[in-house]
Order: C-alpha cells, then sequence, then structure tokens
C-alpha cells in the first residue's frame, strides 16, 4: 500500500485509519447509538473494503481509482464563500465540502422544519440508520462510519412543503478530500415536498463526495426528488438512496448525471404500503473521460403498487456508460404494474455502454415489463431532417434532445421538470461550444 | 409404428403427471471404481483406448478442474455435490463391440422401444445392414440416431448412408480412433478444457458423446440424432459433442434426454462444441426431458451443461433450439460466438419448471465480425414451487460494425409460488451496433382461460393450449418430429400445476 504524502495509507485502509483517529471528535460520537452505529459500519467496511469488480452489484464500475487515491477530511475555512448554482426556490439549504453552511442557507420560517444533521443528532435514535443497510453496501458503510453533517427534514402531516434547494459545493484544494454527508427526509401522511438537490465543483480538484439519503414517505404523501449531479471533471461521486413508501404515497426521483469523472448513483425503493407508486426517470449525458453508472433496485412488497422507469444515456468521446435496474416482486406484491425502460444513444466509436435490466418476481398476478435499447443515432431520422434543409449538427441535436425529452417529460412536478430541462440544454450547448 | 406416433401414444398414457420414463434398465454394466482421481482420469483413458495427447488433454483438465470454485452465481440452491461419491465410468458390459442394432443387448433396445424414440429405426435395420438406407414408411424424412447409454455410445443408425456423402457421424471414442487428426484439431477449441467448473471436470472424464464432421458443401440429408439416458445408480453423465460444419454445409442436429426415477440426485455435465466455418449451417435442437425430481424436490438430475458454437466462417449460421422441461436443476447457456462477417446465431428456448424445479438459463451472443446478426428468444414458464431464470449476455465488440441483436423473453407464471427472473447483461462497444431487448412477465389471464373452459375444454387442457401458444415462436424452430413430442412434453409437465 503506497503512503500518500499526508502520512495516511490509502483505500480503505486509509479512509479505516482516518476514522480511527477522528472517532472521538466526530458528531455525535457522546451519543452511544451514533458512536455505536460508526463502530459498526467501520467493522462492515473492514470486512467488504472498496467493492471490487468481482462483486456483482460493481461488475460494470471500477473503483480502483478511487481506492488507490487517499482522502483527507476537509479542511474548509468557515467563512468561504463559493459560488451557488441559480436557485429553484426560496427555501435552501447549502453545504460547502459536506458541511452545512447556516449563513449561505435560508431555512427560516419554513412550514416544516429542515435543518442541520449534526445539530439534531440526539433526536434521531431510531431513524438515523432505520433504512440505510452497511451489508453489503460497502460506500453506505463508509458513509456511516465517517458522517459529519447533512440535512435533516421533517415535513409535518398535511404540509405542502414546496420547493427546497439542497446545494452541495465542493471547494478546490490542494489535496484530495473526502465528505460524506447524510440527509434524512421525512414527509408526514399527505404531505408533500420538491427536493431539488445540485451538486457542483470545481473542475480539476480530486474529491469525494459520498452522500446517502434515507427517505420516508407517508401514506398519501409526494416527494420529488430531483439529483442534479453536476460535480467538477476530477470530482468522484457516489450517492445511495433509501426510499421507503407506504400506501398511496409517491416518491418520484430524477437523477441527471453530467458531471464527474466517475459516478454512482444508487437508488433502493421500496413500496412498502398498497397502491404506493415510484417514477424513477435519469438521464446520463457523458464526455470524454467520464464514467456513470446508475443502479436502482425497486422493491414491490405490498400489492397494487405500480413502478415506472426511464433512463436515458448519451455518450460522447471515450466515455463508459452503465445502467443497472431491477425489479423486484415479493409474493405478497399482487396485482403489481413494474415497467422499466432504458436507451442509450452512442455518439462516438470510443464509447461504451454496459445494461443490465433485471426482474425478479415471486408473484403471479403481476404485469412486469422493461427494455433497454443501445444505437448511434438513427440514420433516416436524420436524413429526414437533412432533407428539410436542417444542418447537420443542429438535425443531430434535435435528435439528442428529442431522446432525452421522454425521460424528462416523465417529471410530474413543473419545476423539477423546468430545472432538468435547463441542465440538460446547458450540457448540450457546451457540447456544441466544444465541437 | 412411426416412431412419432408411438412417441405420442406413449406420451398421452401418462396418467398424473408420472414420469413415464422413470424404469430403470437391469442390464450388466462394468463400473469404475467411485471417486475422482487422476487414476480415474487414466483409467478412462485406457478403457477408451486413447492416445498419449488425449491421456495428457485430460490430466491438464483434471488439474485445471481442481483449482476452479464451483460457480455460486446462478439463481438455484442444491446441497453441496460430493464429486468422489459418483462414478465417473459406468458402461453396459459387452465383450465386442456391437457391429449393428440387432448385436445389441435386447435390453438396452427395449430401453430405448420404451422411450419411444426414433432408435425404432432399428426396424428397418434389424435385418441387414442395407435395409435401413431408405427412407422409412410415409416417406418421412429418416432420423439417424447416436445412443449413448449412461458413458456409453451404443448404437449409431444410417451410418453407411451418411459414408456415402462424406459424413462422420460417430460417438466421439470412435471418433478418437478412427479420425484422431480432426478430433485433435478441434477438441477443446471451442469450450477450452478450464472454461468454467463443468466444462473442466467434463475435459478430465468425458466418457462418450457424438461426434459430427460434415464436409464441405455437403447438405446432410437426415437429421442426425442424439439420446442420452443415466441409467446406472449414482454415475454421472459426461458427454462430450463436438460437431463440425465445413464450408458451404448444413446440418441439423436433435438431442433428447432421459433418466430413471430415483430419489438421489445425479449430475450430467456435458459439453458440446459447434464449429461453422464460411458458410456453413448448423441447428441444433434438445429435448430435455431428464427426470425432474418427485413433487417435493426429491431426486432429479443436475443438468449443468456448457454448450457453445463458434461461427468461425463468413455468413456462417448457428441456431439453437432447446426445450427444457426436465431435470431438477438447469444451468445451461448455449452460446455463439460470432467470429465471421455476416454470421449469424440464434437462440429458441422454451424452459418449464414446475414442483421445485429450478432452471437457469439462457445464452450468449458475442459479437465480434462485422454485421453480425442474433435473435434471442426465451419463454420462461414456471409453475408449482419452480424458480425459472433467463440470464443471457449480448456482448458487441468494436469490431462489430452495424451488428444488431434482438432479444425477447417472455415469463408466464402460473400459481403464486413461483418465481420468474430475467438477468440480461448488454455490453456493447461499436457505436453503430444496435441492440435492443424486451421483458415481460405475466400469468395466464383470466379471459383466456375463461374462453377456453367455456367452450368445454378441461382446464388443464386450456392451460395446456394457452402454453402453446405462448411457446409458439420456439416450437415451430423445432424439426417436424420432435415439434409434436415437444408440445406434448410441455402439457405434461404442468400437470398438477392448476386447479
Amino acid at each position: 500500500m503506497t503512503a500518500q504524502p499526508s502520512g495516511h495509507p490509502s483505500g480503505a485502509a486509509g479512509f479505516l485509519h482516518r476514522f480511527e483517529g477522528l472517532r472521538a471528535r466526530l458528531p455525535g460520537a457522546r451519543l452511544g447509538f451514533v458512536d455505536a452505529l460508526r463502530g459498526e459500519a467501520a467493522e462492515a467496511f473492514r470486512q467488504q473494503g472498496f467493492p471490487t469488480r468481482r462483486v456483482e452489484a460493481w461488475k460494470y464500475t471500477d473503483l480502483r481509482p478511487l481506492a488507490a487515491a487517499g482522502f483527507d477530511e476537509p479542511l474548509t475555512a468557515v467563512d468561504s464563500a463559493p459560488d451557488l448554482p441559480p436557485a429553484h426556490g426560496a427555501a435552501r439549504a447549502v453545504f460547502v465540502d459536506g458541511r452545512f453552511r447556516e449563513d449561505l442557507s435560508a431555512l427560516d420560517g419554513l412550514p416544516y422544519a429542515a435543518r442541520s444533521l449534526a445539530e439534531t443528532l440526539p433526536g434521531l435514535a431510531g431513524r438515523l440508520g432505520g433504512l440505510a443497510r452497511i451489508d453489503a453496501q460497502p460506500m453506505v458503510a463508509l458513509n456511516t462510519m465517517l458522517f459529519e453533517d447533512g440535512l435533516v427534514v421533517t415535513v409535518p402531516a398535511g404540509v405542502a412543503g414546496g420547493v427546497l434547494d439542497l446545494v452541495s459545493v465542493a471547494t478546490a484544494s490542494e489535496r484530495p478530500e473526502a465528505f460524506h454527508p447524510r440527509h434524512l427526509i421525512r414527509l408526514g401522511a399527505g404531505a408533500s415536498l420538491t427536493l431539488i438537490e445540485t451538486a457542483t465543483g470545481p473542475a480539476k480538484a480530486r474529491y469525494l463526495h459520498n452522500p446517502v439519503y434515507e427517505i420516508e414517505v407517508a401514506a398519501g404523501a409526494a416527494l420529488t426528488h430531483a439529483q442534479l449531479q453536476q460535480e467538477g471533471d476530477a470530482g468522484f461521486q457516489l450517492s445511495t438512496v433509501y426510499a421507503r413508501v407506504d400506501e398511496g404515497g409517491t416518491y418520484d426521483n430524477f437523477t441527471l448525471n453530467a458531471g464527474a469523472r466517475l459516478v454512482r448513483n444508487e437508488i433502493h425503493a421500496i413500496l412498502a404500503g398498497p397502491k404506493a407508486a415510484c417514477h424513477m426517470n435519469g438521464a446520463q449525458l457523458l464526455q470524454d473521460g467520464q464514467h456513470a453508472d446508475t443502479t436502482t433496485v425497486l422493491d414491490h412488497a405490498a400489492p397494487d403498487c405500480a413502478s415506472r422507469q426511464t433512463y436515458k444515456t448519451v455518450l460522447a468521446g471515450r466515455s463508459r456508460g452503465v445502467f443497472q435496474g431491477k425489479i423486484h416482486v415479493h409474493q405478497i406484491a399482487q396485482r403489481t404494474d413494474g415497467y422499466q425502460m432504458n436507451q442509450a444513444l452512442l455518439l462516438s466509436p470510443e464509447a461504451e455502454i454496459d445494461s443490465k435490466p433485471q426482474l425478479e418476481i415471486y408473484a403471479d398476478d403481476v404485469k412486469c415489463s422493461h427494455g433497454a435499447t443501445v444505437g448511434e443515432i438513427d440514420a433516416e431520422q436524420l436524413f429526414y431532417l437533412r432533407s428539410r434543409g436542417i444542418p447537420e449538427a443542429r438535425a443531430r441535436a434535435l435528435l439528442v434532445e428529442a431522446f432525452l425529452k421522454e425521460a424528462i417529460e416523465g417529471v410530474q412536478d413543473e419545476t423539477a421538470r423546468g430545472a432538468l430541462d435547463a441542465a440538460v440544454t446547458g450540457w448540450w450547448q457546451r457540447q456544441e461550444r466544444a465541437a | 409404428m412411426p416412431a412419432v406416433t408411438e412417441t405420442i401414444d406413449t406420451v398421452q398414457s401418462v396418467t398424473e403427471g408420472a414420469y413415464k420414463w422413470g424404469f430403470e434398465t437391469d442390464i450388466e454394466m462394468e463400473f469404475a471404481p467411485k471417486g475422482l482421481n487422476e487414476d480415474i482420469v487414466r483409467f478412462i483413458s485406457r478403457k477408451k483406448n486413447e492416445p498419449a495427447w488425449l491421456l495428457d488433454w485430460r490430466l491438464k483438465a483434471f488439474a485445471m478442474w481442481q483449482k476452479i470454485e464451483e460457480p455460486r452465481w446462478p439463481a438455484v440452491s442444491y446441497p453441496p455435490i460430493d464429486y468422489q461419491d459418483a462414478y465417473y465410468y459406468a458402461a453396459p458390459k459387452q465383450t465386442v463391440k456391437p457391429r449393428s442394432l440387432d448385436e445389441v443387448d435386447p435390453e438396452l433396445l427395449k430401453t430405448y422401444a420404451k422411450l419411444g424414440i426414433p432408435l425404432k429405426e432399428q426396424a428397418i435395420l434389424a435385418g441387414v445392414e442395407g435395409a435401413g438406407e431408405t427412407p422409412s414408411e410415409g416417406g418421412r424424412m429418416p432420423v439417424a440416431v447416436d445412443a449413448v447409454f449412461d458413458s456409453v455410445s451404443v448404437a449409431t443408425t444410417f451410418k453407411a448412408r451418411l459414408e456415402k456423402e462424406g459424413i462422420i457421424f460417430c460417438s466421439i471414442s470412435e471418433a478418437v480412433q478412427n479420425h484422431p487428426e480432426l478430433v485433435r484439431q478441434y477438441l477443446g477449441t471451442v469450450v477450452p478444457q478450464g472454461d468454467n467448473f463443468y466444462a473442466a471436470l467434463n475435459s478430465a472424464v468425458f466418457t462418450d458423446g457424438s461426434f459430427v464432421y460434415i464436409p464441405k458443401g455437403v447438405r446432410c440429408p437426415m437429421e442426425l440424432s442424439t439420446y442420452f439416458r443415466i441409467n446406472a445408480k449414482s454415475t454421472g453423465q459426461f458427454e462430450r459433442t463436438l460437431i463440425i460444419a465445413d464450408e458451404g454445409s448444413t446440418v441439423s442436429y436433435l438431442e433428447g434426454c432421459t433418466a430413471p426415477m430415483r430419489d438421489e440426485n445425479q449430475l450430467h455435465a456435458a459439453v458440446v462444441e459447434l464449429v461453422a466455418l464460411d458458410d456453413a449451417t448448423i441447428k441444433y435442437s434438445t429435448v430435455q426431458n431428464w427426470y425432474p425430481g418427485d413433487a417435493e424436490g426429491r431426486g432429479g438430475i443436475y443438468n449443468f451443461v456448457t454448450k457453445r458454437a463458434q461461427c468461425r466462417g463468413r455468413r456462417s449460421k448457428v441456431s439453437w433450439t432447446q426445450v427444457e422441461t426436465g431435470s431438477a436443476i438447469t444451468w445451461k447457456y448455449p452460446s455463439c460466438v460470432l467470429l465471421g462477417d455476416d454470421s449469424v446465431g440464434e437462440f429458441y428456448s422454451v424452459a418449464i419448471t414446475n414442483n421445485r424445479q429450478q432452471a437457469d438459463t439462457g445464452t450468449k451472443m458475442i459479437h465480434v465480425g462485422k454485421r453480425t446478426t442474433s435473435t434471442i428468444v426465451s419463454k420462461g414458464i414456471s409453475a408449482g414451487r419452480g424458480q425459472n431464470t433467463y440470464r443471457g449476455l449480448v456482448r458487441v465488440a468494436p469490431t462489430a460494425g452495424s451488428a444488431r441483436n434482438f432479444t425477447q423473453c417472455d415469463s408466464l407464471l402460473i400459481g403464486d409460488q413461483c418465481g420468474a427472473h430475467t438477468v440480461p447483461y448488454i455490453e456493447n462497444r461499436c457505436m453503430t451496433a444496435k441492440v435492443e431487448h424486451e421483458a415481460t412477465t405475466s400469468r395466464i389471464a383470466e379471459d383466456q382461460l375463461f374462453y377456453c373452459r367455456q367452450r368445454g375444454l378441461s382446464e388443464e387442457d386450456a392451460v395446456g393450449l394457452i402454453v402453446n401458444g405462448f411457446c409458439r415462436e420456439v416450437l415451430k424452430e423445432l424439426p417436424m418430429e420432435f415439434a409434436v413430442e415437444a408440445q406434448k412434453l410441455l402439457q405434461i409437465s404442468l400437470e398438477g400445476s392448476v386447479g
């Protein structure tokens, strides 16, 4: 194992080493349940280490570049004032290098509670770690071991929460930094919220953003969760979402992967009550040198639930896209309606796409299907547009846009849809300028 | 009586879904000692009078096998197998190899008669060797059969007729003796010894199997067929099949399997290698009806098979069709490596699991050559407490410009205790390739059942009819002789799953 300039060993050992040093100073160190949880997570992480490609769930994503780097905890100045992405609503929670910044946030006068995790830890016994799994999920174990902060949102029953921006900004640093925020979102019965998360970072900075979300949607509640991942081009993001949806509730997730050198976005949704619904949509827009992995696991654990998934990947340059999506229908989940589509468009002969949709079904009265397609821009469609006088570059742009639209159109919430549209258009414009 | 009719009669007489082929033939057998070690490998090789290179090849495979771990990734579960507690060589005791069927032990022939297999062609053969050289009654196309009983090939029919065309169709042991250069040139080139755990095991201890060579430009005048039967207690069957279709040739090959009822599990680990050169076509059809175990999951065959084809030439084509109704556990992925430009791979599969059967089956299509195309149609049916998994890989290399794949996987569930799973892998590194995959899971629709029932069909017949409709796309790919039998088999396999 190579020693890093900071003196720490690299890889899993490096993180474990750092944990031993920091344990007494991490938030909640004096809270028995938090410290015990961290201890268990450290043991789980010690046993598993960074997943290798021999682990089926990580077959297509190689974490060696990440494991080889030695990461330190952030040493962000408390008064740094980084550029923030545009806001989508009035309410905003800002995290700089994984730490909550009250001075940059706007959370006053909301009809629900939104606070820093580090400050609310004593009240989170039973809730923290309630959904996240540390066994067979080494990155979640790593997060549990080292989290410092996060956002805790609790929307009371019946309250319409409106739009909340969750902003994560990484700052430039001499040495690679890692931060592991833990976000807990809970919607009471019949409540609603639109959570728009934007993650950005400076160019050329090597850092790891490893967030974990524990999301509870109670009966009849509706959460829209947009994740706009626009990390810096040398950054790593490994994000894991756990969402539990009760009777008649809805969880609507949209993921945009446009930044980072390597990103893995894992979403585990459990439809735990009858007639719950889940929509997952996503777009991956990849340029030269990028690797993006979207992995979804949809558990139908109650009858009469519906799920819809549409994922689109556009690959330019020497990029690699991965989609893994599993629909698991438990025996009790009769009358399940599950649908999943993933499509990839290759714009470059050097790009690679790996796709593994998966159905695991133990109930008989179900309607489940999935589809996957991979191909280049359709020559006939291109010809159609060109024969009508549209220049080739413009015609290609139109077709790519149309390809992505299908995923964005699935997003019900207007604000979220608008944000996604803008992000996609922005990506494409940068592409065109580069070409 | 034509073989097919007989087969149908055999099948129709079945009541209560019992396994019709569960008889045991009392024949004098010769066994090698139980267990697996280098000496057994040497014993097998010596018994078969093999050249030194083949013994070395086997020993190398055995050494590899000891180092490979048994795969645990398939979605099947079974108690650990004790590889030392089985016989690796069992042969009907005969002093001289029969030259025609009437020299074969009559008990053995009775076994095949009970199976209702086209080996019934022996009626024609019974007298003179030449009598079988003309098509049998009704102008039906004759089928040449190689029958493998436990470990040893006992009879190959229509040999002379095939020889006239220059076709070699014999057991692989004979091929080792008579055509060693061909065997040595191709054996293990599609499935290398160390390919996987079971392939390595097979390479070390394979005892027989069929060998086919179709010379340049020859269209094989009849279906070639092998029947496998495991008879002896605690034996494994490790057959090895090698088919080579030289430039411009065409062959259709059928494979059928059965085993007696036993409450212990028996292992079947076969390797099938197909090589298609320029413009050659190989059609390989399987009706797998190994003993599936009883309703409680006792006994049955573990069917761990490696089947792979290489389309080495331009415009070569390999088509796999399988109807998998038997075996306690099936682990099988007939695959095509499409090396030659414009080559074609096809996979049509019906897999049924009833009671406590488990199947993890599918295919791999590896596109390397330009404009290569592949089609996958898989129909999985789960009933009782069966678990049925489709697992498939479509990989397109950067060299496979304009390659094309279409995959359709449908699952049908009958009853709420069974499972149906679909695990496709798509890996594309070629911009101009087009890959499409579709999968659906559903159950038999109430309205379809109702429609059939109100027209007087029993529930079981109605299910049979609907299932046959569900599988039609695959069944129509089977050679006619087998299609009827396969349809009946589907129905039998599902007996007891409704009502």
